[in-house]
């Protein structure tokens, strides 16, 4: 019988039947942060469970540090304790742990795959609802609880339902203008923040297998804001060359014979999916944010709905519950909106490519007087190449913030926070209320929407001059 | 891991759709918070003005509603971010029970490490109990049974729900699953064995690095 991906990927890693309707499945990779990964480490000694497989756990601090410049862990002494701990159990349990200014740290989601940790085909989690960003590669990547990040730590598994296959099929060409986030965040506008509750995303089409490898993480990073805990894209060649030589990437004869294995990892031409859906990519423009869901969303250029033109009474309810947060009216487009903070940053947006389409965009300009714009790269190698190019000279001869590796205001439990009543335009994944701190009012959207609005100090539609 | 068996008690209406886990519990309450105090600071964006004060509009600070065991949500409910503080933070206000269309998968599988049992119920059901609590707030109660698998409304009607049978006995049992996988661990140790000849390159070890 015809196979998806999923249950390719499924089958690999399906020990047994964990009895009711759940499987027992192996788990490759386990990523701990300070403060998940910290929780369960912590669990795991409680309840005086071993770690039987060290080799596959890695441990890297991200959330709750500092990004100021020279920051140490106890720059923001409440983030402190949980990267001992984090330090403390790695030692205790023989992890390997990328800290802070080593080469390798980073946000988990970026340092996983430019170290190779990441591999098509393997099972990866983190107490992170973002590991689907791995699903880039061609992997099986979800987040967790700490709860199941304890399981898996003393286990090497988990006990799952397997999931529906959902096929997000994106045909047709990008329009100047429109980046990957612009098509995930226009696919869950279209289908709903719910929508692959359920489900694991297979990003498919001719859109997508021409999207470089950095592009396709951002695609998969956003499909927990679908709903899904799972997305993944088929890996090919383009996967292969940029894995190749990585850290932690087989090598030799190990290699060659990976990469056969790894071939085979798509959905067969006749698989049936439970839910297929597709999205023309040529009618899609630059995608901001106006709510408090990443499911409220616009091109820029659209004006701003009102809350009758909601589908029902509870959406409407939410709607205007969303615009009165967020201090808008309906009617006008997004497009001219003030702006006092601008961030490039987060598991999202943070990697190389990013930063490159950001600067290209501020070279020789400078940020408005009345705007903070920060720019905090995905992870240590990210600002290495950055700095070996010269992309933190145009940032901050601009006047941004060039600042250290981390979470920062994508999460905001860092000290770092955007002030209350503040708009801030921002590459991360989520628009909750307070998300980027207390009353803070954010809106997603691309690096390069990021960085025209940085300069314009209003939200600027990117494909007209500013 | 707590056991769940029977609840009965207001339930308190919160059904606006995709609340996420940063309204639940806010990203730098995971810092330093202990599990058993998490419950202080349960959806604070809503259940405190910004002056530290409690607004008493909010459902869960309205008397009929305030400790109650059981909460009516939205679609989507617990969308966002992995944190397992979400579910402590709810079960710290002392609620047993949430009843949704639908939830997210993490945030679910994270109440069922709990104790805390998520029932899905058909959105219509979902409304009609919150109206039916809504049109006598002091005196309607709801009973969750998961041993009959049946959520009963204010009005008697009895709504069936379904859940992974191994997940029921496990709540009623009050088991954890790391216990359980660890019976099988003969199991996961032969499917390694073969898999490190299948696919060397996953097991990283003396030869990497």
């Amino acid at each position: 019988m015809a196979k998806t991906l999923l249950d390719k990927l499924w089958q690999a890693h399906r020990i047994a039947s964990a009895g009711g309707g759940r499987d027992l499945i192996h788990i490759d990779r386990i990523l701990l942060h300070d403060l998940s990964g910290a929780r369960a480490l912590a669990e795991v000694a409680e309840k005086g469970h071993s770690v039987p497989h060290p080799e596959l756990v890695f441990a890297t601090p991200d959330h709750g540090v500092s990004t100021a410049p020279g920051r140490t862990a106890e720059t923001f002494p409440a983030g402190a304790l949980g990267v001992a701990m984090l330090r403390e159990g790695a030692r205790r349990h023989g992890i390997r742990l990328f800290d802070l200014g080593e080469d390798g740290h980073g946000i988990v989601h970026v340092m996983a795959p430019e170290l190779g940790l990441a591999l098509p085909g393997l099972s990866i989690i983190c107490g992170d609802s973002h590991t689907c960003t791995q699903g880039g590669l061609g992997a099986l990547a979800f987040g967790v609880g700490s709860s199941e990040l304890a399981h898996a730590l003393a286990t090497q598994t988990l006990r799952l339902a397997k999931p529906r296959a959902m096929r997000v099929r994106c045909d047709g060409r990008f329009v100047r203008g429109t980046t990957a986030k612009d098509v995930v965040l226009a696919a869950i506008g279209r289908f709903g923040a719910g929508s692959g509750a359920g489900c694991a995303i297979e990003w498919a089409g001719e859109a997508v297998v021409a999207l470089p490898v950095e592009a396709r993480l951002t695609l998969c990073n956003l499909s927990i804001e679908m709903g899904a805990r799972i997305g993944f894209i088929a890996p090919d060649e383009t996967v292969f060359a940029w894995i190749a030589g990585r850290d932690f990437a087989p090598r030799g004869a190990a290699w060659d014979e990976a990469v056969t294995a790894w071939r085979a990892l798509r959905s067969d031409e006749e698989a049936l999916f439970d839910l297929d859906l597709s999205l023309d990519i040529s009618t899609i423009g630059p995608q901001v944010t106006w709510g408090t869901s990443p499911e409220h969303v616009i091109a820029v250029d659209r004006p701003i709905p009102s809350p009758d033109q909601a589908p029902d009474a509870t959406q409407r309810e939410a709607w205007a519950a969303a615009l009165a947060y967020q201090g808008l009216e309906p009617g006008r487009p997004l497009e001219g909106i003030r702006v006092d903070w601008v961030f490039i940053g987060s598991c999202t947006n943070a990697r190389l490519s990013d930063l490159r389409e950001a600067a290209a965009i501020v070279a020789g300009r400078t940020v408005d007087p009345r705007v903070t714009a920060w720019v905090v790269p995905g992870s240590e190698r990210v600002k290495r190449a950055a700095e070996a190019e010269g992309l933190d000279r145009i940032f901050r001869d601009a006047g941004f913030s060039w600042r250290e590796p981390g979470c920062s205001l994508c999460v905001a439990a860092n000290g770092e926070a955007v002030p209350p009543g503040a708009r801030c335009l921002s590459t991360s994944n989520r628009n909750f209320i307070g998300r980027q701190g207390r009353g803070a009012r954010t809106h997603l959207a691309s690096p390069a929407t990021a960085a025209a609005s940085a300069i314009a100090g209003r939200i600027v539609d990117i494909r007209k001059p500013f | 891991m707590q056991r769940f068996d029977r609840v009965t008690g207001p339930a308190a209406p919160l059904l606006r759709p995709n609340i996420d886990t940063d309204v639940i519990i806010r990203a730098e309450r995971l810092v330093g918070t202990p599990k058993e105090a998490m419950g202080r600071y349960a959806f604070e964006v809503w259940r405190f003005r910004p002056d530290g004060s409690e607004d008493p509009e909010f459902v869960l600070n309205r008397p009929p509603f305030r400790g109650a065991p059981i909460l009516l949500a939205g679609p989507n409910f617990g969308c966002g971010s992995s944190r397992e503080a979400a579910v402590w933070a709810i079960a710290g206000l002392g609620i047993r029970a949430v009843i949704a269309p639908s939830f997210s998968d993490i945030f679910a599988a994270n109440c069922l490490q709990n104790g805390l049992l998520p029932v899905v119920l058909p959105q219509e059901v979902v409304r009609r109990l919150a109206c039916q609590v809504e049109a006598d707030p002091d005196h309607a109660r709801i009973t969750v049974d998961l041993a009959a698998q049946a959520v009963v409304g204010p009005d008697g009607t009895a709504h069936g729900f379904a859940i992974d049978p191994d997940r029921r006995e496990a709540l009623l049992l009050g088991l954890d699953d790391i216990g359980l996988t660890l019976r099988q661990a003969e199991e996961i140790a032969a499917w390694q064995e073969q898999d490190r000849r299948r696919r060397p390159w996953v097991w990283l070890g003396a030869a990497a690095r």
